[in-house]
């Protein structure tokens, strides 16, 4: 028995520090490949030399970034079958499909696409170069669509019949899988909140070039600032659009899972007692083995309208979920119970931390607006710092505008925070399913793994992704602070004005190599 | 031919896709160490994998995808009974795909010295490791009537099993070397050609004792025709390499991976993973597949999408096509590389 929890234990941990260390990398990628596509179109139309040049700045942080995603993506795919194997077997039929689909579909788009875009720089005509990173952008959606797909299904699983015969789950509708409420709802959140972390990563770095050259405006290179003056621009409107999104979806998903998976959110507020209405937690401190909280301050009737849409609505509680499911499923109802401490905090850690971005573009959108509401003095051209206005003619004084830079850079990193405690939320608040309803974790782990071969993996994994995180956070720096290469030249010649066979340019050196 | 049987027919082609180009690949990072004499050697290699290396090891994503959709026992028995190989193979995967990215990404000596003394590694390990992987599925490993396996890492280091080993790494680093000799050009080409003919002889031994050990273990009608067809290829490869037709000797040199792959597979159906404790225990693509609902749609996906991924894989070599030299190395200054970055 002990040692069934240790396997159950080691094999979480491993997938837990995979998943979350994977998906610091991926919100980025499918923001920044969407926003270097953009960008890139932006010049491909426009031909202005600002476009060119943030395209390549961000296009090499994003390439830093998404050889990271790539990598660890490796190990998310394989290690169902390593650790997770009486899983595998019960649901291959099922959740292998939308995995099959993303290598087939997904992967082979963005990895080819992207050899062509890192590479073909002289090699393709302009406006396709641009539409290889498109279909990066695309791929990197469409991979995050289907695996969003198969993680719903464990969250609620749907368009599947038990085969009496064997005891696994068969997949009769892929279209539930694929497009089931709890599917759609995640995918837009997921989606907006990873355009809101590029978004946020863009304004943070943005925000440290403009204050700097705010302070030290003779070392300034005009082209540098028009670069950063546009990214800061453009990240600020994606942060306040997409943090909307992600609030607004955010909700939505919310009710899904109030109707789906009613423990999960009661952990999520700590609500241990079924109340009508149900007030929404702002702290809390909880004694588990009582089931109720020491401590709690709350508003009454929100959690009700969160669920319901109605503030005087009935909002089941933990005790009261928990003693269902355990009449359901049989045993004790507190085996139902996920670690409502985790569950808590890591919602509450989730929205401040995605909100806080949100504002901090809402108000960093007001206050480097250009025209709207301002003083025709005080507006400012395309290569100089903006300049930040309260009102019409009212500018920040220095502090207030030494700690506004500062908090754009600050904050840049808020939605990765976000990211991880909304996956740790909505896996660990799933607990004990691994399939809701239909399969405990722990019997889902491989049982001919040892105990010490897991705990080699699990120091090995974990060691690698530290020495890799070191690694790419140190050249992610590097070039970040290095800002554009605003010297660099676009391509001179479009080379479809060329031959195939043309030899006068037969020795030139590659675009790029590596 | 029933709709597991087709997928059986998949799954060797997605891992024939697989071998077939990330062995050359594997090869260039092999050879990157031996055959290049200096940084601009190496990156000449290493450009010439460049664009495409990423594409490549897809295929094995895809493969594992496919298994795991199409038969899951077979993906979960794989899997969990190879955990300290496959452990490895992913290390390996995990840095090699970092070390291409970033090698060029910093200046100083050591700093790329560290990433390409990775690369070689990292492509050294992963080419033995799958030839030991696959040589135990078709020789068959302990089983158990739950399909689990209930063997050591250690059980995987059997004789057969490192032949295989050393087969697929000899046959990776003669389609990397005369994948070098096709897609340089310079000395390079010509040193490239010559690891190819040692390369190539080396795995004529090893590879020739290997599918004849195959072929007396498991082999069937089938396979023996496989095994002719691989041990031809091989040979015309080597030969073509010698009169320095490079063209010829990589599509044969490509054809000896798809026949050898192809062989293993013959030899393998209807089994999938045979148990060596009880015939009764070995998991076949009857017992190890997905219900038919899932694998027809499989198919259906397959079919759409496969060709149009041979279609723009195949456009991204066209578009790489030139030949790469020295002289084509932006900058070795370190200061120009910070802009080709």
């Amino acid at each position: 028995m002990e040692l069934a929890i240790a396997h159950e234990t080691i094999a979480r941990w491993q997938f837990g520090i995979t998943t979350v260390y994977h998906f610091l990398f991926v919100p980025l990628t499918i923001s920044l490949a969407a926003i270097v596509a953009g960008l890139e179109t932006a010049w491909v139309r426009t031909n202005k030399e600002k476009y060119f040049h943030a395209t390549k700045f961000w296009g090499k942080l994003f390439l830093i970034n998404i050889a990271m995603g790539v990598v660890t993506g490796i190990v998310q795919e394989f290690q169902f079958g390593m650790n997770w194997s009486d899983y595998s077997r019960f649901v291959g039929d099922v959740f292998g499909a939308p995995l099959a689909m993303e290598a087939l579909i997904a992967f082979f788009f963005e990895s080819t696409f992207i050899g062509l875009w890192i590479f073909g720089w002289d090699k393709l005509p302009k406006k396709i170069h641009a539409a290889c990173m498109w279909m990066v952008a695309l791929g990197t959606v469409l991979s995050a669509y289907f695996i969003l797909a198969a993680n719903s299904w464990m969250q609620h699983p749907v368009g599947y019949t038990i085969d009496p015969a064997t005891g696994k789950a068969q997949l009769t509708d892929i279209a539930k899988v694929l497009f089931q409420n709890t599917t759609l709802t995640v995918v837009f959140h997921t989606l907006t909140a990873a355009f809101l972390t590029g978004a946020a990563f863009m304004v943070g770095i943005a925000s440290f070039h403009l204050w700097k050259a705010k302070r030290r405006p003779e070392t300034a290179d005009p082209k540098k600032t028009a670069v950063m003056r546009t990214s800061l621009r453009l990240g600020l409107v994606l942060a306040v659009v997409f943090g909307a999104g992600t609030a607004l979806s955010g909700d939505t998903l919310g009710k899904v899972m109030f109707e789906q998976q009613p423990m999960k959110m009661a952990a999520a507020e700590a609500l241990w007692d079924t109340q009508s209405p149900a007030p929404f937690s702002i702290f809390a401190v909880g004694d588990v083995s009582k089931g109720h909280n020491s401590v709690a301050l709350e508003v009454p009737g929100v959690l009700s309208f969160l669920a319901h849409n109605d503030f005087s609505s009935t909002v089941p509680g933990i005790n009261d979920t928990a003693a269902a499911e355990a009449a359901q499923h049989g045993g004790d109802p507190k085996d139902y119970i996920p670690s409502v401490f985790v569950t808590y905090w890591g919602f509450r850690f989730m929205i401040g931390f995605g909100m806080t971005s949100f504002v901090a573009g809402l108000i960093g959108l007001w206050t480097t607006r250009r025209k709207l509401f301002l003083h025709p003095e005080f507006r400012t051209g395309d290569t100089e710092v903006p300049r930040l206005m309260l009102t019409p003619k009212r500018e920040m004084g220095p502090l207030l505008t030494k700690w506004s830079w500062r908090i754009g850079i600050l904050t840049m990193g808020f939605p990765l925070i976000a990211n991880s405690f909304g996956w740790i939320f909505t896996e660990m608040g799933r607990q004990p399913w691994a399939v809701f309803g239909l399969m405990t974790t722990a019997s889902a782990v491989s049982p001919n793994v040892s105990v010490g071969t897991q705990i080699g993996a699990l120091v090995t994994f974990t060691l690698l992704y530290a020495v890799l995180a070191v690694v790419e956070v140190r050249l992610l720096v590097k070039y970040a602070k290095a800002g554009p290469v605003v010297t660099e030249q676009p391509p001179a010649k479009d080379p479809s004005l060329r031959g195939p066979s043309s030899d006068e340019d037969a020795d030139k050196p590659l675009a790029f190599a590596y | 031919m029933q709709l597991h049987d087709v997928w059986f027919v998949l799954i060797a082609v997605l891992w024939i896709g697989y071998f077939f180009l990330e062995g050359f690949d594997f090869g260039i990072g092999i050879l990157s160490k031996p055959l290049a004499r200096n940084t601009a050697e190496r990156r000449v290699l290493i450009n010439t994998i460049g664009p495409v290396w990423d594409g490549n090891e897809v295929w094995l994503l895809t493969a594992g995808g496919a298994t795991f959709a199409a038969f899951p026992d077979w993906y979960a028995t794989l899997f969990s009974g190879f955990y300290i190989p496959l452990l490895i193979i992913l290390v390996c995967l995990i840095i090699r795909g970092v070390a291409f990215e970033y090698r060029a990404k910093r200046d100083g000596a050591r700093w790329q010295r560290n990433w390409e003394e990775a690369i070689f590694w990292t492509s050294l390990l992963p080419a033995f490791l799958w030839g030991v992987a696959f040589a135990n599925i078709v020789r068959g490993v302990d089983i158990d009537a739950q399909k689990n396996y209930v063997g050591t890492f250690w059980d995987l280091l059997n004789p057969y099993a490192l032949l295989g080993g050393l087969v697929t790494l000899t046959l990776f680093t003669f389609h990397g070397a005369v994948f070098a000799a096709l897609k340089t050009v310079g000395e390079i080409r010509e040193r490239a050609r010559q690891a190819a003919l040692k390369a190539g002889l080396a795995t004529a031994v090893v590879a020739l004792a290997f599918l004849v050990w195959t072929q007396a273990d498991s082999g069937n009608g089938r396979s023996l025709v496989a095994l002719v067809i691989a041990v031809l290829a091989l040979l015309g490869a080597i030969a073509a390499n010698q009169i320095g037709r490079e063209g010829w000797a990589f599509i044969l040199s490509g054809a000896t991976i798809v026949a050898a792959v192809a062989m293993l597979f013959l030899a393998l159906f209807p089994n999938v993973m045979p148990s060596t404790l009880n015939d009764a225990w070995s998991l076949t693509v009857s017992n190890a597949s997905s219900a038919s609902y899932t694998l027809r749609l499989m198919t259906i996906v397959a079919a759409v999408f496969t060709p149009l991924v041979l279609l723009y894989q195949g456009w991204t070599y066209w578009v790489f096509r030139k030949r790469i030299g020295v002289q084509h190395i932006p900058g070795h200054a370190p200061a120009a590389e910070l802009e080709q970055v």
